[in-house]
């Protein structure tokens, strides 16, 4: 049997990155850049000034039909019904025993028009299943490959992107979680105050055409406040901080949203979504394992996969680790048995065959003062 | 980059400074930067043994872990600790500031496997290396 090699993709950014000296690695299939000056001086830029990240490589898809409001709130376990029209909601994606097929943002543009934005590592798999499930009067369009996205974050993003919409007043008054649309050289960018870094700032998406142009103009404008661009390794130290869940680490097939902590995006009152059923009955038995951030107490990064211990038995697994940049602390996110999750909870990681011991945290792990 | 002419060098991106029977060792600019921003650094007790091409360490950056491999045999005899507190040196000083161990060697001929500056630097000239 021939193996097809299936070659990685590259976003319409791609030269950009290379231009400015980025380390490019595969990620989800793609060639994206993990950093251009270092990951820690990226991070750092976001947390205090503004940074530039090119995010192109998600998955949107469009829902547009008398019946997409329907078919969206039978795949989603968040109520699609509450989400105005201009407005964004997070939201999961459940199969039928309540794990989770993916998380994503729901973007509402018009009364009947919707886009949902999925993680690059699900496109294929979540336009699959949003496809099969469609039995109601809906068209589905996967417009990933055309849509590009730009991520501007950080406390000096709104001066900076100020610059480039028409109308001020209007992106001024923009309230994170909304839509603004708008056009430059008669083509739509959509943009929304949202992101992945617990700093204030925007998603920008625009069409291949456009997207070399808005980075070019973003870098130009940002450029007296020192702009940086940033790769995918500050998005991720950046997130972690925050404990958002990265799917593929906090969640994925085998977790439920009562354990990751994301109970909050599950409408039980929309009873039409997939999973209803089996997530009622989590919610009411409860979860044996609950997802937690811990701090090390000795030294020692907490990576993916190391197991945890207490008195010599498994009690966990880590999700996510890092030495964070902001707190020079070594941190980490993951699972463990309930009894063992509450604050201050003392356990050991493995991290590489020595145990090294944790404590249990309150998160974010990063607060803003 | 800087491959400094009076030190060897090793495949794993180790360099060792020969000083009569004891060597000092550390990784080279071009391992710190594959690396980035190096964050953490686990070398092992004055006293122990190292075994050439063993591992004897880590070098952890923000992203990934890196085994330190021993390119030559022997004692440690001193460990840098201030690498605890700055494991930043490794980026900003390789061949100095941040030495990692100097071992008494048990084997002085193992030195010959290593590479001068020169044979390095084409090394990691070599694509893959």
């Amino acid at each position: 049997m021939i193996e097809k090699k299936i070659s990685p993709k590259r976003t319409h950014l791609f030269d950009k990155h290379v231009e400015l000296g980025a380390r490019i690695v595969p990620f989800s299939g793609f060639e994206m850049p993990v950093q251009y000056q270092g990951i820690n001086s990226e991070h750092l830029s976001v947390r205090e000034n503004v940074g530039i990240f090119d995010v192109s490589h998600m998955g949107e898809f469009i829902f547009e039909g008398p019946e997409s409001t329907k078919l969206l709130n039978f795949l989603v376990t968040n109520d699609i019904n509450k989400l105005p029209v201009g407005r964004v909601l997070y939201t999961l994606i459940c199969k039928e025993d309540g794990s989770i097929l993916d998380d994503a943002m729901a973007y509402r543009i018009s009364e009947l028009k919707y886009m949902l934005v999925v993680n690059a590592s699900n496109i294929e798999k979540d336009f699959e299943w949003v496809t099969s499930h469609n039995n109601f009067d809906c068209k589905l369009n996967n417009i990933s490959e055309e849509m590009c996205l730009i991520a501007l974050q950080g406390p000096n993003s709104k001066i900076v992107l100020e610059k480039l919409i028409p109308d001020k007043m209007k992106f001024l008054n923009l309230e994170p979680f909304e839509i603004l649309e708008f056009e430059i050289e008669k083509k739509l960018v959509l943009i929304s105050r949202t992101g992945y870094t617990g700093e204030d700032g925007y998603e920008i998406y625009c069409g291949k055409e456009l997207v070399n142009l808005i980075w070019d103009l973003l870098l130009e404008y940002g450029k007296t406040l020192n702009i940086t661009p940033c790769g995918l390794g500050a998005r991720d130290t950046l997130r972690t901080e925050m404990k958002y869940s990265l799917y593929g680490n906090e969640i994925d097939e085998s977790i439920n949203p009562y354990e990751a902590g994301l109970g909050w995006v599950v409408k039980l009152n929309n009873s039409e979504f997939i999973g209803y059923e089996k997530l009622s009955k989590i919610r009411s038995e409860g979860v044996c394992r609950k997802l937690i951030g811990f701090e090390m107490i000795d030294r020692g990064i907490p990576r993916k996969g190391n197991k945890i211990f207490s008195n010599g038995i498994q009690i966990g697994f880590v999700t996510s680790g890092t030495m964070s940049p902001s707190l020079n602390k070594a941190i980490g996110i993951g699972y463990v048995s309930k009894e063992h999750s509450l604050l201050d909870s003392e356990f050991e990681v493995d991290i590489r065959g020595n145990y090294r011991r944790g404590n249990v945290v309150r998160t974010p792990f990063y607060v803003k003062s | 980059m800087d491959f400094p002419e009076d030190l060897k060098y090793s495949k794993e991106h180790e360099w060792v400074k020969v000083d009569g029977g004891t060597v000092i060792i550390g990784i080279t600019a071009h391992a710190q930067d594959e690396l980035g921003d190096v964050v953490y650094v686990e070398a092992p007790e004055v006293g122990s043994s190292v075994d050439a091409s063993g591992t004897f360490g880590v070098v952890e950056s923000v992203k990934a872990v890196s085994d330190l491999y021993a390119p030559v045999s022997g004692k440690v005899i001193e460990v840098n600790s201030r690498l605890e507190e700055e494991p930043e040196l490794i980026n900003t000083d390789p061949y100095n500031e941040a030495w990692i161990i100097k071992v008494e060697m048990t084997d002085s001929s193992e030195l010959d496997a290593l590479l001068t500056s020169e044979e390095y630097s084409s090394y990691v000239g070599a694509e893959g290396n």
